[in-house]
């Protein structure tokens, strides 16, 4: 079962690493991860996508915890929440399948190619890439999954 | 307050005897020569020069274990930390506090592959509690408190600061602050025990008829022993240790069954699998402990106390998770259940307490070896480890190696007391038993310190023998001499057919009497039996000196009981012929 873990750690040189390095040293595995400072420049937010049964997903969580860098973990799934996935894509400009895309997912074209740009769920943009028949994109780049709670729960150290 | 001036390397010994380190130990290098200049020109650290980097962070853990102290080593950098690497891993397994301080290249050459060069944080990292890499000299006061509060609070562990050279330089000083509290948001180990899981599992202990407590080094690191022994007699319920809580309860107490697992005694773990409820405290149901999982004590309650949460029901589901210090967990238990009823299957436990009386007679160990004399000709190791006992009325500290005899030890000599044996449990690191007595002897100078060891395991940390005389240690040797791996050797006799790849030395072997005489200590030989129990003796004796007793012992023997490997804890070995099952 795939599960989104979200966490707040230290931004600072070798948390990250701490927390992959976790991943391996334990034998779990790493679907996706996203990093990025929060508006605290102190801490940075991430959110990684894993296979795993709900045994499993609470022992990482549980370790992760126990990373000193790490401020706090949440699995999302613990309650309903919303996750979305950015995807852009490059077309040869001679077979780009004009009727899949509006103008708008248009993101940058020349005399060879066009670059667009999609977001949706994981299995939304897995459907698109299926759809795609006869004219196949040259390169696609996909983000990895960022996640946040449906209701008014936060990951936050101010509560 | 008035504001002292210190360069990096003097903040930094400035702060550990601010910690109250009184002895640190290590080996210095290029990286770490301010650090070595700056205890050079104080009086407050002392510093033991030790002969490989892995005897300095055993050593450092040794302290720890017998005094409950953080231990504190310091090596320079390269290969200085990548000798350290096994001792931190081996602290690490088996959570004890110490704090290991690496020498870095400095800062401007890191990542250049300069001299002596290696990503100790990088290397370190499964194998540590946490670690820091000093950024610049006036964070190293506040890193030294970080660390020390980190690695002894909690389940305790290792930590490393990693400090690049220029960051000790004497020419660089600044005004020193030692912080008086260690405040961080993303650090807090557990507190109080849930009042409500304490209740339930009061409720749980009420009903039980064929109950066991089975506590781990989480006791004995907590200092929960008192608390753990008041449980167990305020229940009446037996009690088994794993190899690293032993000592938590008393050894010689009627109420405990021996060490269970792997080598446990036959009642231990024959009540392991046949409980009602399971009373596990500071232990992690380890795969020596529980074997199969999947089999493990089906028809137990599991109440599991541990103050690592992450250890709760990670191998075996607990009923009753109970997440915090040992310490408060068993007092807040103890309270609660001097409030209930406890009589109420008073006769079922007296019938379970039985039952294990009865099979400790049938297959219990046999304590009287001593007595009946040599077999077939031959010293066998357990009855060494009786006549230590004997001669030692139990009152020793022993460290011990990694194999048959480190097993011996464990099942032989009753230990009493918490953080009075010192072995190497989760790592099974060969090599830990000298230097790690090295720390013991320091910290208390006037007890009997014994390594129990075997010709194997001895000779991976036998340079510390040079360390012994320098600083005038009389650390007891006990080399169990099968010449041979034996633990290697019990497998490959019971799985591989009898083959004996690589774990003989086909005569190899030093003369252990002239190779400890050359570095200036005692050496004494035992290879019949009629002179062991007076070498021992003499041994203990001789109270300012090392000796090094090499006693030959029957090749052939092995350790039992033995688990069945993927089997449930019932199915052992109990001799070379004797099983439970079939």
């Amino acid at each position: 079962m795939k599960r989104v873990i979200a966490l707040l750690m230290e931004n600072q040189p070798g948390a990250l690493s701490r927390v992959v390095g976790l991943f391996s040293q334990r034998g779990y595995n790493i679907e996706t991860l996203v990093v990025a400072p929060t508006d605290d420049p102190t801490l940075s937010r991430l959110t990684m996508s894993t296979e795993g049964d709900e045994k499993v997903v609470e022992q990482i969580t549980k370790q992760l915890d126990k990373l000193i860098d790490v401020v706090m973990v949440t699995d999302l799934g613990n309650s309903e929440f919303v996750e979305r996935e950015l995807m852009l894509m490059k077309f040869n400009k001679d077979s780009f399948p004009q009727d899949m895309f509006s103008d708008s997912d248009v993101v940058s074209k020349d005399n060879d190619v066009i670059n667009i740009q999609v977001v949706g769920t994981p299995s939304r943009l897995d459907k698109l890439i299926s759809e795609i028949d006869g004219s196949d994109p040259i390169e696609i780049v996909r983000s990895g999954s960022l996640g946040i709670s449906s209701d008014k729960s936060v990951l936050s150290t101010e509560n | 307050m008035n504001k002292i001036r210190k360069s990096g390397a003097e903040a930094l010994i400035h702060s550990l005897h601010l910690e109250g380190v009184e002895l640190m130990f290590g080996y210095p290098g290029g990286a770490a020569l301010h650090i070595y200049d700056a205890i050079f020109k104080q009086n407050h650290v002392e510093h033991i020069l030790v002969r490989h980097e892995q005897g300095a962070v055993h050593a450092a853990d040794g302290y720890a274990r017998a005094t409950g102290k953080p231990g504190v080593a310091l090596v320079t950098s390269g290969p200085g930390a990548t000798n350290a690497i096994t001792g931190l891993a081996t602290a690490y397994m088996d959570s004890t506090p110490i704090v290991v301080i690496s020498g870095q290249v400095k800062s401007n050459l890191i990542g250049t592959d300069s001299f002596q060069e290696t990503d100790m944080i990088g290397i370190s990292r499964p194998i540590v509690k946490h670690s820091f890499l000093v950024q610049k000299a006036e964070d190293i006061p506040s890193i030294v408190k970080k660390a020390f509060h980190i690695a002894s609070t909690g389940r305790k562990g290792p930590v490393v600061i990693d400090i690049p050279k220029d960051f000790t330089d004497p020419e660089f000083k600044f005004d020193f602050n030692y912080p008086a509290k260690v405040s961080m948001r993303s650090y807090s180990p557990p507190e109080k025990a849930d009042t409500l899981k304490i209740k339930e599992a009061a409720g749980l202990i009420e009903e039980a008829k064929r109950p066991v407590i089975y506590s781990g080094g989480g006791v004995n690191q907590n200092n929960a022993s008192g608390e753990l022994t008041e449980l167990a007699k305020l229940l009446n319920f037996p009690v088994t240790n794993t190899l690293m809580g032993l000592g938590a309860f008393p050894g010689s107490d009627p109420q405990f069954m021996g060490m269970l697992g792997m080598h446990g005694t036959y009642q231990a773990n024959m009540a392991m699998h046949n409980a009602d409820l399971i009373i596990a405290v500071g232990a992690r149901f380890d795969d020596r402990i529980t074997n199969d999982p999947k089999q493990f004590a089906l028809n137990a309650k599991k109440i599991h106390i541990d103050v690592d949460p992450a250890s709760v029901s990670k191998i075996i589901h607990a009923d009753i998770p109970i997440v915090g210090s040992a310490k408060d967990s068993l007092s807040a238990l103890i309270k609660e259940l001097k409030n209930r009823n406890l009589d109420k299957h008073q006769s079922e436990i007296a019938k379970w307490n039985k039952q294990i009386s009865d099979w400790k007679d049938a297959h219990g160990l046999n304590h009287s070896l001593l007595e009946q004399g040599a077999r077939n000709g031959k010293i066998l190791p357990q009855q060494v480890i009786q006549s230590l006992y004997k001669e030692t009325n139990g009152e020793a500290f022993i460290t011990s190696d990694v194999g048959q005899h480190q097993m011996f030890a464990a099942q032989y000599y009753h230990f009493d007391k918490p953080r009075q044996w010192i072995n190497s449990g989760g790592l099974g690191t060969m090599g830990f038993g000298l230097p790690a007595a090295m720390g013991v002897q320091l910290a208390f100078p006037d007890s009997i310190v014994v390594c129990v060891t075997g010709e194997g395991s001895i000779q991976m940390c036998i340079q510390e023998l040079s360390t012994c005389l320098q600083y005038g240690l009389p650390i007891k040797i006990i080399n169990l001499n099968n010449a041979a791996l034996g633990m290697v050797k019990q497998w490959q006799d019971m799985q591989y057919g009898g083959r004996h790849s690589s774990s003989t030395y086909e005569n190899s072997l030093p003369d252990f009497v002239a190779l400890t005489e050359s570095y200036g200590h005692v050496g004494i030989k035992v290879s019949e039996f009629k002179d062991l129990e007076a070498a021992m003796k003499e041994s203990i004796a001789l109270k300012d000196k090392l000796v090094f007793l090499d006693v030959d012992v029957d090749p052939n023997e092995h350790v039992y009981p033995m688990l069945e490997a993927g089997n449930a804890m019932d199915h052992m070995w109990l001799d070379k012929e004797k099983k439970t099952w079939e």
